[in-house]
């Protein structure tokens, strides 16, 4: 990764700072710069987990070019292994078949999209929605529930159980945002319980005769009618219609934002809660209402696991989902399209980090420490201009919009 | 001790808030540093304070080059400094806040009685009449600065740092204040006070600097007028007084009887107030901070929190029981005292801070979607009118200075037809230029015929403005008084002594 040496034959003339070293000092060249600097210590994971590395530092004395050329191939090859495992497969003989690994970070994506929306809207109107993987659960028992109990038309059938995956997220968020206005308890500590409770609840519903495929004694649901999956493209390619619904729904909360009184209300109270009460907003009623949409939107993206990509409601349907779209929604910076953007980033890396687990043998929690990485760097902004001396101009921390504990 | 500057230049990225200021303060001479908010005087403090690092420049005290890297390195030179908002731990008492950072010990314990014997010391020697064992949250406001004073001195700072000291003081402990610090000058202390307060200025300092963005624009003597320090510091001559016309009272509109509140732990804020202010009057409230008029606004606009009895008619009425929304929307304008806090979003724009309280209402937006080019449009007017200097209508609010800030505010409240109009402290921590201009903004407003009540704890701002005074004292109204009334008198009924 490469891009790291563009800065230091300007280090000698310290002032004025180039446009381009300012641009960088913003928060979009933040970000991109954490991730460049995420890959490069990611790589010295890479190269120190290898054991061709590690058997040529045996004698890394009697010929240091061994090891270090043993290091740069181990990590060429995992990142290549990554790469290709994100965006398209050189080797394939088809076109759908080379294609595969970018139907795989859609597929991967797409939940995470629509739970960092959730967690961005959120964000936005000054709480910390820590429930999006509860609100996931809920959205795919709702989903999961209308889609193999009920025998409908194609289409409808699927609207029906999309918004009630909606209704199912929204009224687990809304529960938390209830609690925050009536009598001010803490989202953070509300969500948290409820998405130990989703957790059982989703295990214990799937030992009943009602949820519980017949003939399993695993956690396993029956399959969703097809008539309300989402639908895909090529057999070969697991990517679904999830995606326009994710799309669709990060275009709508752009909107909401920007265009909506509603929204209006919601950054004012995320941004001073006591200008927007002064103005005569109501404060507790903006908690309850975007917890209810925030709810909702992981709700969707429980819809994505259960009509697109699992077909059924299992014990783990939400897989960490929704701890991971807080990630997303901080790499996005709670912009809607930046959620897109960082959702699509981590998608790929979960996609990628199979590919390479299986092409190189480098743990695919190498991918997991890059992902962890990328988001302590831009929760450090001063950290990485100090690294790559850039010039205090840029925007400040996007930290600063995440109220502290008494916000 | 001897404090010099040469050439101070502190920048934040482009921006230079001081540039090549120099000043030198004699042994025992009381120098003043006079400027507008904003003009660079607080950052030129923090410098000498070892809080920010100059850019360049050279900072000497007793002719010996100093370089600070912390307040620590301040206070070991000699530099004490009392900040505008206190650096207090209210649950302490006064020997244990002063001998915080700085603990004394006996083996592993805190030995309070050396604290203590060291508060009495000091306290002592300069008359500061300071109990060691009072609890700091118990003090006045007046004695909690000179607990401050004490910190400093404790240190054995030669030079004391002032900033805005008088800002949070009663009439009577200003002049207290300024007594202490000719005791301490007698003392040979050095004193650098903070202030865009004339006449403080003019009682207290051998010599007064002025600042004007971020540079020395010269000195002048105690003697100067009030008119030629007020154009040094503007930089262009201003009236201080303001001109209006004889009030022309109409009917009542807005009315307060029998009007109690108490707090959510059920203690009493207000205490049976009863008041009605007329179309076109102004009705100024004086006080002391904290005796009641900050939960006054509150309670007027629905926004206090604790228990309210008693009735608010405006325009026939009643207002007790209702939303702020309802009651903004009954024509009532409020202008917070805060504008950080409660007034404005600093991270929003100017175009939406215009119409934070207004979006929702036509024409600024239908069924719930905003109409971008009308409120652009009605924002363009606002910052015409309202001479609001701004980069940008769509720059964030954050980047305008306190003037112009308050601009916002007080244009968004008057942009509609207001019956009533209530302004807390309408030109706080606001350039002498910009307070021109609000006040005239405000006497239009009466003359309008709105009811105008003016919350104030600068008394200059309250003779300038009020057609009639109430002064507040402990949650009551102690007084209605006209505004031929003394400062005397006023300062006694701001101390809650009545005639009776």
């Amino acid at each position: 990764m490469t891009d790291a040496t563009t800065v230091p034959d300007e280090q000698k003339q310290k002032k004025p700072p180039s446009r381009f070293r300012t641009a960088m000092s913003g928060t979009a060249g933040i970000t991109f710069l954490s991730i460049v600097m995420a890959l490069v210590i990611g790589a010295f994971f890479i190269a120190f987990s290898d054991p061709a590395v590690q058997e040529a530092s045996s004698y890394l004395f009697a010929k240091p070019m061994d090891t270090i050329s043993a290091a740069v191939t181990s990590v060429v090859e995992a990142y290549k292994a990554l790469l290709t495992g994100m965006l398209f497969d050189p080797d394939a003989t088809s076109l759908v078949d080379a294609l595969k690994p970018l139907s795989e970070t859609i597929t991967m994506a797409t939940p995470l999209i629509l739970g960092g929306l959730s967690v961005a809207l959120a964000f936005r109107a000054g709480l910390f929605n820590i429930g999006a993987e509860g609100q996931i659960i809920l959205g795919s028992i709702f989903a999961a529930y209308i889609g193999f109990q009920f025998n409908l038309p194609w289409f409808i059938h699927l609207l029906l159980a999309v918004v009630g995956a909606f209704i199912g997220g929204a009224i687990w968020g809304g529960i938390a945002g209830f609690l925050k206005a009536k009598t001010g308890a803490h989202e953070v500590i509300t969500t948290i319980m409820l998405n130990w409770i989703a957790i059982y609840l989703v295990a214990w519903l799937l030992t009943k005769p009602s949820f519980l495929r017949e003939g399993r004694q695993d956690p396993i649901s029956p399959p969703v009618a097809e008539s309300a999956e989402y639908p895909s493209i090529f057999d070969e390619w697991r990517v679904h219609g999830g995606i326009i619904v994710a799309i669709l729904a990060a275009a709508g909360v752009a909107w909401l934002l920007d265009k909506s009184t509603l929204g209006f209300q919601f950054r004012a109270v995320g941004a001073n809660a006591n200008a927007a009460r002064t103005a005569g907003m109501n404060v507790s009623r903006m908690y309850l209402l975007v917890m209810l949409i925030a709810g909702g939107l992981a709700g969707l993206a429980g819809s994505a696991q259960v009509l697109g990509t699992e077909k059924s409601l299992t014990g783990g349907i939400s897989a960490g989902i929704g701890f991971d779209a807080i990630t997303v929604a901080l790499l996005g910076r709670a912009n809607p399209w930046g959620v897109v953007a960082a959702g699509l980033l981590f998608g790929g890396l979960r996609a990628g980090g199979l590919n390479m687990q299986t092409a190189t043998g480098t743990p695919i929690d190498i991918v997991l420490v890059i992902q962890a990485l990328i988001v302590l760097f831009i929760a450090a902004p001063p950290l990485v201009r100090s690294v790559f001396r850039l010039p205090e101009t840029g925007g400040a921390g996007f930290m600063q919009t995440a109220k502290g504990w008494n916000g | 001790m001897k404090l010099e500057l040469r050439n101070i230049t502190k920048k934040f990225g482009d921006f230079a808030a001081n540039e090549d200021i120099s000043l030198t303060v004699n042994p025992g001479e009381i120098v003043a540093l006079l400027g507008e908010n904003g003009a660079g005087k607080s950052t030129l403090m923090n410098v000498v304070y070892g809080l920010l690092q100059p850019t360049s420049g050279e900072i000497l005290v007793n002719d010996v080059r100093e370089e600070f890297s912390g307040p620590g390195d301040a206070m070991t030179a000699g530099i004490g400094m009392v900040h505008q908002h206190f650096m207090l731990i209210p649950p302490f008492t006064v020997a244990e806040n002063v001998m915080l950072g700085h603990e004394h010990t006996k083996g592993a314990f805190l030995d309070l009685d050396a604290a203590r014997s060291e508060v009495r010391r000091v306290s002592e020697a300069y008359n500061l009449q300071v109990d060691p064992d009072a609890l700091v949250e118990d003090l006045p406001v007046g004695v909690q600065q000179r607990v401050e004073i004490i910190k400093a001195l404790v240190r054995d700072a030669g030079i004391l740092i002032l900033d805005e000291p008088t800002a949070v003081l009663t009439p009577q402990e200003t002049d207290e204040l300024l007594g202490i610090m000719r005791d301490l000058k007698a003392k040979g202390t050095s004193i650098v006070f903070i202030s865009h307060k004339l006449r403080e200025v003019q009682a207290a300092a051998d010599r007064i600097v002025v600042i004007r963005r971020g540079r020395v624009v010269g000195e002048a003597s105690p003697s100067a007028t009030k008119s030629e320090l007020a154009g040094m510091m503007v930089g262009r001559e201003v009236s201080l007084t303001v001109d209006k016309p004889p009030a022309n009272p109409g009917a009542p509109v807005l009315q307060v009887a029998n009007l109690s509140a108490a707090d959510l732990e059920g203690r009493p804020i207000l205490r049976d107030l009863n008041f009605e202010v007329r179309a076109g009057e102004i009705l100024g409230v004086a006080g002391v901070q904290g005796n009641g008029q900050t939960e006054l606004a509150e309670v007027l606009t629905g926004l206090y929190e604790g228990e309210v009895t008693g009735s608010i008619v405006m325009d026939g009425q009643e207002l007790t029981g209702r939303t702020p929304r309802q009651i903004l929307d009954g024509g009532l304008g409020y202008v917070p005292e805060d504008r950080e806090h409660d007034g404005l979003i600093s991270s929003f724009t100017v175009t939406e801070n215009l119409v934070l309280d207004q979006f929702a209402n036509p024409p600024y937006s239908s069924g719930g979607v905003l109409k971008s080019s009308v409120i652009d449009k009605r924002a363009d007017e606002l910052i015409e009118e309202f001479d609001v200097r701004t980069q940008a209508a769509a720059a964030p609010v954050s980047s305008l200075s306190g003037g112009n800030k308050q601009k916002v505010v007080m244009a968004r409240e008057m942009s509609r037809e207001l019956r009533v109009l209530v302004a807390s402290q309408p030109t706080r921590g606001v350039d002498v230029g910009s307070i021109e201009f609000l006040h005239k903004r405000i006497v239009a407003e009466r003359e309008r015929g709105a009811a105008v009540l003016i919350i104030s704890s600068e008394l200059d701002e309250i003779y300038a403005l009020s057609d009639r005074i109430a002064v507040m004292y402990r949650g009551a109204i102690i007084g209605v008084v006209g505004p031929e009334t003394s400062r005397d008198e006023m300062g006694l009924l701001m101390a809650g002594v009545t005639n009776d």
